[in-house]
């Protein structure tokens, strides 16, 4: 019950975060401040709730989960990959959009893709395509809440009703604060985390009676491969450093982008970001790993034996029976599990608040969504001039209000795996869209219509791996089931985590057929007006 | 010849995340951390010194000032 009260004082100081903001911007209703904090983050704000923005649930709960399960390999999936392509976009890509918000008023991706190439419905198909890849998001954030509040007081808070918490706070410091109750909550929240990361792995570690025994004792013992890569191939490693590319093409952070006061804020956050992705992904990954050698522990012995049998004898079940065995296995929970074991019950609330931090990343995802419908749909289609700037701010905030409702109800009823698969299709779909920003900033060359081309083409595939995954069901760990092999070469498989394309994540031929698709079909058709070309070279 | 070796920088970076040469190792530096882990955390440090090499010699600081042109005294109001 401790726990869950530190972590209740801790909603109840992220709610009043979000209050103070909604009072300092009392009497301004403009769109401008609502939306983007008046483009005047500083510096520290600036790097703090951008990097927060992208530390969601499912990344610090899944990298602890996917080392438990695939060991040291996580890190440089998932972690160092992003510490080097994330800052690298946001050097290229967010300042020149910052600098072309600054000079001619764009709030949203989808504001300057009209502007760039002439287009009026091209850029609505853009939007509901970014718009539905987003939803899933704001979702498993509040899935997330309720699982983390319900594990930490240990069942006393049911998943209802923690779910409803956190959809609660969340939705109001959003509903209030805007741009700047957001940024400063994530600045807040990312804080938070990165000092409790540091403790939680010395308590974890003194618990353990220190990692150089456990270390030693995984490499004597038949899981030493989690030490190593072996269970990943290179060819997959390196396909998922396309994944990251998804960063800079999902609306909250390039809208993010739009929120500092100064280009040169950006220094800070491009040379940093690295650092920060080290500090909290490698305590993660390590005690992940780690977990494996804390056999006292019932729930992880149960992980284990669910991974064992999966293993020896998967390739004879049903696929059901996989299914169930896989999530038995899953080790989203381990970092809770080893917190209860051996953190005292106050540094486990403070513990948790910090994973809540993590899991309550949703906040910025909303603000988005909000920000795309007022300002791509309601104020593109006549809303903005009919009824002025201050029913608009009025409508982003009732739709931050339908838009919770709606996730919880979604949270309630539907199977958390679904959303998480969902998440996997958004990243692998946004790394597909980014050749538009790529495209509409450094290639005078491109079209309208190669724009209509590329989101289209990934709306298709998104949904075409989705559909293929869920007909053909995922083998046991091993070998992959091949679809099709055309003259013995493997172009088609099915592997246990997901689809390989010539040995590839799906990502790789997504993101060089957007690419191709943006190249050609632009060679193809009319260019925008040559006065609107030199507004962006 | 500065944005030819930068751009270098990136690739070489880039490259050196493959890291193929210790997939199979499970040696652990100072007796506790794997070498692969480790790699991978110094890759990070590597990637920030990148960036701030990035962030020194091609900064586009002809964005910036396009902006103050753009906006004249916008500081000052604020």
């Amino acid at each position: 019950m401790i726990p869950a009260i530190v972590v209740f004082l801790y909603l109840a100081a992220v709610l009043y975060i979000g209050i103070f903001a909604f009072r300092r911007a009392r009497g301004r209703e403009e769109a401008e401040d609502y939306f983007l904090a008046s483009r005047s983050l500083g510096p520290f704000v600036f790097l703090f709730s951008l990097f927060g923005t992208n530390m969601t649930a499912f990344a610090i709960l899944g990298s602890s989960g996917h080392a438990f399960s695939n060991g040291i390999v996580t890190f440089g999936l998932m972690a160092s990959s992003s510490g080097l392509v994330i800052p690298l976009t946001i050097f290229l890509i967010g300042t020149r959009v910052w600098a072309l918000g600054k000079k001619y008023g764009f709030m949203t991706p989808v504001q300057m893709f009209r502007d760039r190439w002439e287009c009026t419905h091209i850029g609505t198909v853009i939007f509901v395509v970014q718009a539905v890849l987003l939803v899933p998001y704001i979702i498993i954030g509040i899935m997330g809440g309720g699982t983390t509040l319900n594990t930490i007081s240990g069942d006393f808070v049911p998943y209802w009703f923690g779910g409803a918490i956190v959809a609660m706070v969340v939705m109001s410091y959003v509903f209030f604060g805007g741009m700047r109750g957001t940024a400063w909550v994530n600045t807040f929240q990312t804080v938070l985390f990165l000092c409790f990361g540091a403790i939680a792995l010395i308590v974890i570690g003194v618990g353990m009676g220190g990692f150089r025994s456990a270390a030693q004792g995984l490499q004597a013992s038949p899981l030493s491969s989690l030490l190593t890569r072996e269970r990943i191939s290179p060819y997959y490693f390196f396909s998922y450093t396309f994944i990251p590319l998804s960063a800079i093409a999902f609306p909250h952070i390039l809208i993010f982008c739009l929120t500092a006061r100064k280009m040169s804020q950006f220094k800070k956050t491009v040379i940093f970001y690295p650092l920060c992705i080290l500090a909290i992904w490698l305590p993660c990954v390590f005690l992940g790993v780690m977990a494996n050698r804390v056999t006292d522990i019932p729930e992880i012995r149960q992980k284990q034996e669910a991974r064992r049998v999966l293993a020896t004898q998967g390739r004879n079940m049903a696929p059901e029976q996989r299914d169930e065995l896989r999530e038995q296995s899953g080790g989203d929970d381990v970092i809770m599990i080893l917190l209860k074991r051996y953190a005292p019950l106050w540094l486990a609330g403070l513990l948790g608040a910090g994973i809540m931090a993590a899991v309550m990343a949703s906040d910025s995802q909303i603000l988005a969504l909000s920000t795309m419908f007022t300002e791509d749909v309601f104020a593109f289609y006549g809303g903005k001039t009919r009824f002025g700037e201050s029913v608009q701010v009025q409508t982003g905030r009732i739709f931050i209000i339908l838009i919770t409702l709606f996730a919880y109800a979604v949270a309630l009823r539907a199977p958390e795996t679904i959303f998480e698969l969902a998440i996997q299709y958004a990243f692998s779909g946004y790394a597909a869209l980014s050749p538009l920003l790529v495209a509409a900033l450094f290639w005078r060359g491109s079209t309208k219509w190669g724009a209509l081309a590329v989101t289209v083409w990934t709306a298709l595939a998104v949904v075409a791996v989705a559909i293929f995954q869920a007909i053909v069901p995922a083998p046991a760990p091993g070998p992959a089931t091949v679809l099709w092999a055309p003259g013995g070469v493997e172009v088609l498989s099915r592997t246990p985590g997901g689809t390989a394309v010539f040995g590839f994540m799906p990502v790789v031929p997504m993101v060089l057929i957007s690419a191709l698709l943006m190249i050609v079909v632009s060679l193809m058709t009319r260019k925008p007006a040559a006065a609107t070309v030199e507004k962006y070279f | 010849m500065k944005k030819i070796l930068l751009v270098v920088a990136v690739v070489v970076v880039y490259i050196l995340h493959q890291d193929i040469w210790f997939w199979r190792s499970s040696y652990l530096v100072f007796g506790f951390i794997p070498i692969g882990l480790f790699y991978q955390g110094c890759f990070s440090v590597v990637a920030a010194l990148l960036m701030w090499l990035l962030v020194t010699y091609a900064w586009p600081s002809h964005l910036e000032e396009e902006v103050e042109r753009a906006n004249p005294g916008e500081d000052e109001a604020r």
